[in-house]
């Protein structure tokens, strides 16, 4: 049913009909929200309290990147993808520039590779900073997203003096990585693991044993697993409901199977079990990075690569293990210097679908809980 | 009239029962005075420690600590434009806000501040402060509905149900307390200067009697007020996430300032209700165990002494200012108001002040601690939702403040039986 | 230092290379000296036809309907007729084990005959494989909607219509989803300009003049 449809079936000129006489309050949460993590306008349908259906209305964050990568070089679309999930732009890249590598053939040395391991672990804990503060702010309690962001100051610390810029690093290069470890870098890296890790469990005694969240995550949210298979949903979403899949174990890219680490997974599938989940990838991050800082081979961070890239005529898909989910960038090649096409697999577009189904029959005040645990950024959304 | 003017000065009660309208207004001008104080004290109190508690600084520029800030919120508000929807109650949305202003500062009409700082004492105080806190009601619910608007009217709903669900487990809390008051004299009483001379005579703080029946009252109490005035974990319709601010939401300038005024202020109410119930009022501690010329005297130095550290703090941060031209104004300040307080201090410790003043600050104090335990609440908790939380007040609240009150019934009644055999 | 002053002082420079990418190295000239840890070049990825038992079976099924099944870089793809697109999708779904739609996709080839290809990429997570299932249609045909087996095809597929104007026959709610409702065009087909805009939506919702 379009917008319009909606409105009209609360039509208040239809004769006889007041405002009180329906049943059905249609509420906007409109695209200015404090709780939309973005320009996200979420159309509810509500009998009271009671959510009857839900519609999301996206794009206003649509920029035209998978047109704008038709008319760029390959390497010259590598600042693009940092803007897709702007809260980790590590983790775009990585995906973007395997994928690149896939079609060339081109091999990536050691170092880089656990480089770009150690690089894009920090920028796990960095989204997954953001989640939590955003996600328990959200639900009122406003103290832990101080903390949260302190935290992602020491990680954002680290990638200014790695590469100059906090936020959108492309860091990554077609090869390789732009710039080796600086000196000292592994001793920084290393310092915010230990500070990080106590603070995780700052939160667990602040957030997760508190029985007023409790009473707000459990149960809320509740989705299946085979719900989760069936609306391709991936990441921390679909770990909370139980299927422990993620890529850097099925399918490991960049030296991810060099590095002993656990998948945490959730049993129940609502929002308790997702927070958990993400909290403990948290801790999986940090031990992840503690193995590349201490393992870290000498050698060269680039590999040679020709100075116009044209792959030749093929196509490839490649994907990552995002916070968000399973990025992908499915990328056809024609043999010219630019991209034919490059289409990106979004996790949060993807996941965003579920919030129907997860939020059908619950309360109002839910809906916002369940938007944050599905941690959607709309850079991604809506490319 | 210099004469019923000066003669009101040796009576032992309160103006209103001595029936000094002079004084009367002296009184009112000074509660009015002092709850206006209070609130914009308030309001710098909840931001410096919401914001040290999140590891930040809070407001610091607008004066030195930003002491001077809730002066500029006041000043903002009141040159702020007016706004009135087209379509709202005209009548009924200019008289919302005030009628949750008059109700709240009327509850402070007999609110003791000491034996005769308090306006008037009714026969009936208790009862009068919680009639009165519940006519706020009204007020939110007409601003919800005046507003014309999906939002502030959920909101107000919600809100006005919230409070009324609470108001019954707040009032059995306070029944139990009352009970307590016939122990010694065998009549209870409902003032609210008869209760705190009930806790004088029993030697007792209510909170500590029967325990742990007293504390599990203030703890009923306490939890049932603060979901009263709608403050965290309880401010669903005010803070909630999607209804922007609930009934206030289509309130702004001078009108919101209001609402702002009206809560602070029952959140102040009450705590005055809590502290006089279950803390001893103005009665300073262990006034019996600690008893004695000496111990009176250490403790009436108390006051002075409290700012007189504050003015020593305030005198050293003075003297750790940075020394630059644009921090003048700031050091400046931050001087004066250590000055300030070294001088109220000297005059607290002048023997003739101290002994008037001391009920007077064991009171606020006492008060203050419930202010922060309402901050605190505030910046820890996450927020309820709304159907756990009206679950809370009809489903764990009621039972247990009735389960109280029939425990203290039978707790006062069986030391009653066992004086009646001894004697 | 931080890294704007390592910048000024050129210390985090990559060493011996210059500015950018590296240079081709000439061809039939003795090659430069890679350093002494860098890897062997890997093989360049190739069209390798995928033999499996899958494939058997799915050929002894459609017979010549599956055009080609080979593996490019590694990756494996199926490319088939579009009269059984819907029906191997249903069959890989069932017996393949591939019960998961990673993505769904299309491309624009507007100098061929058929000139949309839609893509859609299946997972199997019992094996942890990935196939990719391609076919051609041509301007203005219906896709047959894969949204009854799978509900995360919904906004995949309203995306592809988006994008390209391919319609979807049986999917339950083709409109709009990252453009606005009453916009005309379709940007990633290739005829689509890249600053190019709904000139009319924008003066009548904006009130400014298209590319402002």
């Amino acid at each position: 049913m379009s917008d319009n449809q909606f409105y009209e079936s609360l039509d208040e000129t239809k004769p006889g009909r007041t405002f009180l006489d329906s049943n059905e309050l249609v509420l906007n949460m409109g695209p200015q929200h404090p709780s939309t993590h973005g320009v996200l306008r979420v159309i509810l349908k509500l009998d009271g309290e009671k959510v009857n259906g839900i519609e999301c209305v996206i794009g206003y964050l649509h920029r035209g990147i998978e047109k704008i990568a038709e008319n760029r070089t390959w390497a010259g679309f590598g600042p693009f993808v940092d803007r897709l999930d702007y809260t980790a732009a590590v983790s775009n890249s990585l995906g973007y520039c395997l994928a690149v590598e896939k079609l060339l053939g081109v091999e990536v040395p050691k170092r880089a590779q656990y480089l770009r391991v150690i690089l894009t672990e920090l920028c796990r804990l960095a989204s997954h900073q953001v989640w939590l503060g955003t996600h328990v702010l959200d639900i009122g309690a406003v103290t832990p997203l101080f903390y949260a962001f302190r935290d992602r100051e020491t990680i954002l610390g680290v990638f200014e003096k790695y590469c100059g810029a906090r936020l959108t690093t492309h860091a990554f290069r077609i090869g390789g990585c732009r710039w080796d470890a600086y000196p000292g870098f592994a001793e920084e890296v290393l310092k915010v693991c230990d500070d990080l890790l106590p603070m995780i469990d700052e939160y667990r005694h602040l957030i997760t044993g508190n029985r007023i969240w409790l009473q707000r995550t459990k149960n809320v949210g509740y989705i299946s697993p085979e719900d989760c298979m069936s609306y391709s949903i991936t990441g921390p979403v679909l770990r909370g409901s139980g299927i422990a899949w993620d890529l850097r174990k099925a399918q490991p890219y960049s030296s991810y199977e060099d590095f002993e680490f656990d998948i945490p997974t959730g049993t129940a599938g609502d929002t308790f079990d997702r927070y958990v989940v993400r909290v403990e990838e948290m801790r999986q991050s940090i031990r992840i990075i503690r193995q590349a800082v201490e393992g870290l081979p000498e050698g060269p961070i680039i590999a040679r690569v020709p100075k116009v890239i044209k792959p030749p005529a093929g196509e490839v898909y490649v994907s990552t293990e995002a916070p968000k989910g399973e990025l992908g960038y499915f990328m056809v090649s024609d043999g010219g210097p630019q991209p034919y096409r490059v289409r990106v697999r979004p996790p949060s577009f993807i996941n965003l679908q579920a919030l129907e189904k997860m939020a059908k029959g619950s309360l109002v005040a839910d809906v916002v809980a369940i938007i944050g645990t599905l941690d959607i950024v709309l850079g991604e959304v809506d490319r | 009239m210099i004469k019923s003017f000066l003669g009101y000065l040796h009576s032992g009660v309160t103006p209103g029962e001595a029936g000094n309208l002079i004084w009367i207004s002296i009184y009112v001008l000074l509660v009015f005075a002092g709850v206006s104080l209070g609130v914009m004290f308030m309001n710098w109190f909840e931001r410096k420690i919401m914001a040290h508690m999140q590891v930040r600084m809070g407001p610091m520029r607008v004066g030195p600590h930003g002491l001077l800030q809730p002066i500029a919120d006041a000043l903002k508000l009141i040159i702020k434009e007016d706004l009135m929807p087209s379509n709202a109650d005209k009548l009924v949305f200019w008289f919302a806000p005030v009628c949750v202003v008059m109700t709240a500062f009327c509850a402070f009409i007999v609110v003791p501040f000491g034996r005769t700082h308090a306006i008037t004492d009714m026969n009936i105080g208790v009862v009068f402060m919680l009639g009165v806190s519940s006519l706020g009601v009204l007020g939110v619910i007409m601003a919800g509905w005046a507003s014309n608007s999906h939002y502030s009217l959920m909101g107000s709903l919600r809100s006005g149900a919230q409070m009324v669900s609470y108001e019954v487990a707040m009032s059995m809390a306070v029944v139990s307390a009352v009970m307590m008051t016939s122990m010694a004299t065998g009549t209870g009483t409902l003032s609210m200067i008869g209760i705190v001379q009930a806790q004088m005579q029993q030697h007792i703080w209510f909170v500590f009697s029967f325990f742990p029946v007293g504390l599990i009252a203030l703890a009923v109490f306490a939890i049932a007020m603060v979901a009263e005035t709608n403050r965290a974990p309880f401010d669903l319709p005010e803070a909630e996430s999607e209804l922007v601010a609930g009934f206030m939401t289509e309130y702004s300038g001078f009108r919101w300032s209001l609402f702002f005024l009206a809560e602070y202020t029952s959140m102040m109410a009450v705590s005055s209700i809590a502290t006089t119930l279950w803390l001893g009022g103005w009665l300073r501690p262990f006034p019996n165990l600690l008893g004695g010329r000496n111990w009176d005297l250490a403790f009436s130095l108390v006051p002075g002494l409290t700012f007189a550290i504050l003015a020593l703090l305030c005198f050293l941060t003075f003297t750790r200012m940075p020394r630059i031209r644009a921090m003048r104004g700031d050091t400046a300040g931050l001087g004066g108001l250590a000055c300030l307080l070294g001088i109220l201090a000297v005059v607290l410790l002048l023997p003739g002040v101290r002994e008037r003043v001391q009920d007077i600050f064991w009171f606020t104090s006492k008060v203050a601690f419930f202010m922060y335990f309402y901050v605190w609440g505030r910046t820890t908790f996450p927020r309820y939702r709304f159907d756990q939380l009206m679950t809370i007040g009809w489903k764990v609240l009621l039972p247990i403040s009735i389960a109280v009150v029939i425990l203290t019934a039978l707790i006062g009644v069986r030391q009653d039986l066992f004086a009646l055999v001894r004697r | 230092m931080d890294g704007f002053e390592r910048g000024k002082q050129g210390v985090n420079r990559m060493p011996d290379v210059p500015e950018g990418n590296l240079p081709e190295p000439a061809p039939e000239k003795t090659p430069v000296a890679p350093a002494a840890a860098a890897p062997a070049a890997a093989p360049k990825p190739a069209t390798v036809p995928w033999e499996s038992a899958l494939v058997v079976q799915l050929r002894s099924v459609y017979g010549a309907a599956i055009q080609t099944a080979a593996t490019y870089a590694g990756q494996k793809y199926l490319v088939v007729d579009r009269s059984v697109c819907h029906e191997v999708l249903g069959t890989l779904y069932q017996q393949a084990g591939y019960t998961f739609l990673t993505d769904l996709t299309a491309v624009h080839y507007p100098k061929d005959a058929l000139p949309f290809e839609i893509v859609w990429i299946l997972y199997s997570m019992a094996e942890e494989q990935r196939v990719r299932v391609k076919a051609r249609f041509a301007d203005g045909e219906e896709v047959p909607s894969v949204t009854a087996r799978w509900a995360g095809a919904n906004w995949m597929e309203r995306e592809v219509y988006d994008m390209f104007g391919i319609r979807f026959a049986g999917h339950p709610d083709l409109r709009r989803i990252l453009l606005p409702e009453d916009w005309t065009g379709h940007p990633l087909r290739k005829d689509y300009g890249l600053r190019q805009q709904d000139a009319d939506w924008v003066q009548k919702n904006l009130g400014i003049e298209s590319g402002q």
